[in-house]
C-alpha cells in the first residue's frame, strides 16, 4: 500500500536536487512581495487593511502562476519517463500505473504547497506588519493559499493528462503551454467577447456566470473574491460572483483535480512504453 | 502447477499491417539460460515487452510460472534489464536502487549489491555523471535486487567493455545457479556462444531455430573452414587439395564435419609441403546467418 510513497520520496529528491523547489519558491516570494508593495496604494481610499489589498493582488498573480508552475513540473511526468526509457523498467516492478501517478502527484503537490505557502505567507506577513491585518484578512490569506494549492492540483492533473497523450516530453511541454494559454488567457477573452456581443441579454445574465465558473482558473478567482467583501471591492469583480450560488466556485475547483486525475489515469493506461 | 519458469505458446502480435510476432512458442525451465537472437526489428524487444505485459498481443498465451503477464505475481517474479537503460540523472545510484527496492518490497543490502556490479565507488554520485557502461551495471544491479523466477535481459552487453562482459556472464551464471530462468536478447553473437544452454533465433517475428548450439550446427550442416599455408608452392598445394588459393601462400578449403578427419589425413600426408594449418569450426555468426536468412521449411 505504501509503494506510491517510494515514488513520492524519489520525486521529492529530484525536485530538490534539480532546484525546481528553490526556483519556484523564490518566484512566488518575489512576485508576491512585489505585488504587495506595488498594490498598497489604495489602502486609504477603500478603507481596508493592507493585507486585504495584498491578497486581492496576489489572487490575480496566482491565477497566472499556479497553473504555470504546476504544468512546468507535470508535463515531464510520463512523457519524460517514456523518453528516457525508464517507464518500462518502472512498470516491470509491482507498482501499478495508478500508484506511479499518485506517487508523483503527492510529491508535486507537496512541492507546490511549499512554494505557495512560503511565497504568499511571506508577502502576507510583510503586509500585516506594515499595514495591519484583521481576522477577516487573515482568513482571506489562508483561503488564497489553500485555493492556490487546489488550482495547482488541477493543472498538475491536466499536465499528466497531456504528458500521457503527447509523443515525447517536448510535445508535452508545447501542449502544456497551449493549455495554459487557453485556460488562463483565451477563455476569459472569449467570454468577454461573448458578453460584449450579447449586450446584457440572457447569455450574460444566466449562462455566462456558469460558463465562467466551469474554468478552474476563474472558479479560483470567484471563490476568493466572493468570500471576502474587501477583496471583492479591491478587485472590482463582484457582479459575476453574486450571480452564482456560493457552492459553485468551490465545487468547480474541487471537481477539476479529481476529473483531471481520472482522465490522466485513463490516458496513462494506453501508454505503451 | 507447471515446472516451467516461462511458457510462451503460439504468440502473435500485429502492429498495423505487419505481423511483428508470428506464432512464437518458447519455453524456459528454471535455471536455463537461453539466448534470443535476431536482427534489429526481428521482434526480440516486442517479445520481451509482451512477457512483461507492457504490450498487447493478438493471440497466444504467456505464463510466468502460472501467472499472467502484467499481474502482480508475474511482476514480482520477473526481473528486467531494458535495452540502453536510463535513470533519472538527478538521483544517485543508491537512491535509485532504494526506490526499486521499496517498489519490490525487498530489503536488500544496497551497497553490497552495487559492489557486486563494480559500482561501489559511484554509490553516492549522481547517475547523470555515470558512463553508459556504469548505467548498464546499475541496471544489472536492479536485476539482482529481488528473488525473480525469470530474468529478461535486453541487449545486456551494449555499452560494456570486454571485462564488464565477463562480469555480466558471471552474474548470469550466478542467477541461473539460483534457479532463475534467464532470457538474453542479443545480437552480440560471439559472447552468448559459450554462455547459454539454448539458442532461439527470431527472424521477422518468426522463430526459425530453437536448440542447443551443437544441434543447431549439425542441423545446419555448416562446413568447417580450413586454411592451409604452403611452404613454397601454394598453387601446387591448391591443385592437390582442391581448395581455393586465398593469398600468396595459403589455400582455403571447406569440408563437412563428417569429412573432417579424412581431410586432415590428406593434409598430414603431404608432409613438408604444408607449413601451417588453421581450422575454424562454424561460428554462431555463420549459424545465425544461416537460420536468419533461410525461410522456414
Amino acid at each position: 500500500m505504501t509503494r506510491f510513497l517510494a515514488i513520492t520520496r524519489a520525486e521529492m529528491l529530484v525536485l530538490r536536487r534539480n532546484r525546481w523547489l528553490l526556483v519556484a519558491t523564490l518566484i512566488m516570494v518575489l512576485f508576491a512581495l512585489a505585488l504587495t508593495f506595488a498594490g498598497s496604494a489604495p489602502t486609504g481610499t477603500l478603507g481596508v487593511d493592507m493585507l486585504t489589498i495584498s491578497v486581492a493582488s496576489m489572487t490575480t498573480l496566482s491565477v497566472y502562476l499556479a497553473p504555470l508552475l504546476a504544468l512546468m513540473i507535470a508535463f515531464d511526468a510520463i512523457a519524460g519517463e517514456v523518453d528516457r526509457g525508464s517507464l518500462a523498467l518502472l512498470l516491470s516492478y509491482p507498482s501499478g500505473r495508478g500508484e506511479i501517478l499518485l506517487g508523483k502527484f503527492t510529491a508535486h503537490l507537496a512541492a507546490l504547497a511549499f512554494a505557495m505557502t512560503v511565497g504568499f505567507g511571506t508577502a502576507g506577513a510583510v503586509a500585516a506588519w506594515f499595514g495591519g491585518a484583521g481576522a477577516e484578512s487573515l482568513m482571506a490569506l489562508l483561503r488564497l493559499i489553500l485555493t492556490s494549492i487546489l488550482l495547482g492540483a488541477v493543472f498538475l492533473a491536466l499536465g499528466y493528462l497531456l504528458s500521457a497523450l503527447a509523443r515525447g516530453a517536448t510535445a508535452a511541454a508545447g501542449l502544456s503551454a497551449g493549455l495554459w494559454l487557453v485556460f488562463v488567457v483565451l477563455y476569459d477573452l472569449g467570454l468577454l467577447g461573448a458578453v460584449v456581443m450579447d449586450q446584457g441579454g440572457t447569455f450574460t445574465r444566466s449562462v455566462f456566470p456558469w460558463v465562467m465558473v466551469a474554468n478552474p482558473a476563474d472558479a479560483f478567482r470567484l471563490w476568493n473574491i466572493a468570500a471576502t467583501e474587501g477583496v471583492a471591492m479591491a478587485s472590482g469583480m463582484t457582479g459575476a460572483a453574486q450571480a452564482l450560488p456560493v457552492w459553485a466556485a468551490p465545487a468547480s475547483l474541487l471537481v477539476w483535480p479529481v476529473l483531471g486525475l481520472i482522465l490522466a489515469r485513463a490516458a496513462f493506461r494506453r501508454v505503451e512504453p | 502447477m507447471t515446472d516451467k519458469a516461462l511458457t510462451i505458446e503460439t504468440l502473435s502480435k500485429d502492429r498495423g499491417l505487419t505481423r511483428v510476432l508470428n506464432d512464437v512458442s518458447l519455453h524456459l525451465a528454471p535455471g536455463e539460460r537461453v539466448a534470443l537472437l535476431g536482427h534489429n526489428g526481428a521482434g526480440k524487444s516486442t517479445l520481451i515487452k509482451a512477457i512483461l505485459g507492457l504490450t498487447r498481443v493478438d493471440s497466444g498465451t504467456i505464463r510466468i510460472g502460472d501467472a499472467a503477464p502484467g499481474s502482480a505475481r508475474a511482476r514480482r517474479d520477473t526481473a528486467y534489464l531494458p535495452e540502453a537503460v536510463s535513470f533519472h540523472p538527478a538521483l544517485t545510484g543508491r537512491e535509485q536502487l532504494t526506490l526499486f527496492a521499496r517498489l519490490s518490497g525487498e530489503r536488500p543490502d544496497i551497497p553490497a549489491l552495487l559492489d557486486r556490479v563494480g559500482l561501489a565507488d559511484a554509490l553516492d554520485r549522481r547517475i547523470g555523471t555515470y558512463s553508459k557502461g556504469m548505467r548498464q551495471r546499475l541496471g544489472l544491479a536492479q536485476v539482482l535486487l529481488g528473488k525473480p523466477r525469470v530474468a529478461l535481459l535486453d541487449e545486456p552487453t551494449s555499452g560494456l567493455d570486454p571485462i564488464s562482459r565477463q562480469d555480466l556472464y558471471a552474474i548470469i551464471d550466478e542467477l541461473a545457479g539460483q534457479g532463475v530462468a534467464v532470457l538474453i536478447a542479443s545480437h552480440a553473437l560471439t559472447e552468448v556462444e559459450a554462455r547459454t544452454d539454448r539458442i532461439a533465433i527470431l527472424r521477422k517475428g518468426v522463430k526459425v531455430a530453437d536448440d542447443t548450439l551443437a544441434n543447431l550446427s549439425a542441423l545446419a550442416g555448416l562446413p568447417i573452414r580450413m586454411r592451409v599455408r604452403a611452404t613454397e608452392n601454394a598453387d601446387a598445394l591448391a591443385a592437390r587439395l582442391g581448395g581455393n588459393r586465398v593469398n600468396g601462400a595459403s589455400v582455403e578449403l571447406l569440408c563437412s564435419p563428417t569429412d573432417k578427419m579424412e581431410a586432415l589425413r590428406r593434409i598430414a600426408a603431404m608432409g613438408e609441403a604444408v607449413a601451417d594449418l588453421e581450422m575454424t569450426p562454424p561460428k554462431l555468426e555463420d549459424l545465425y546467418r544461416h537460420y536468419a536468412r533461410e525461410t522456414v521449411q
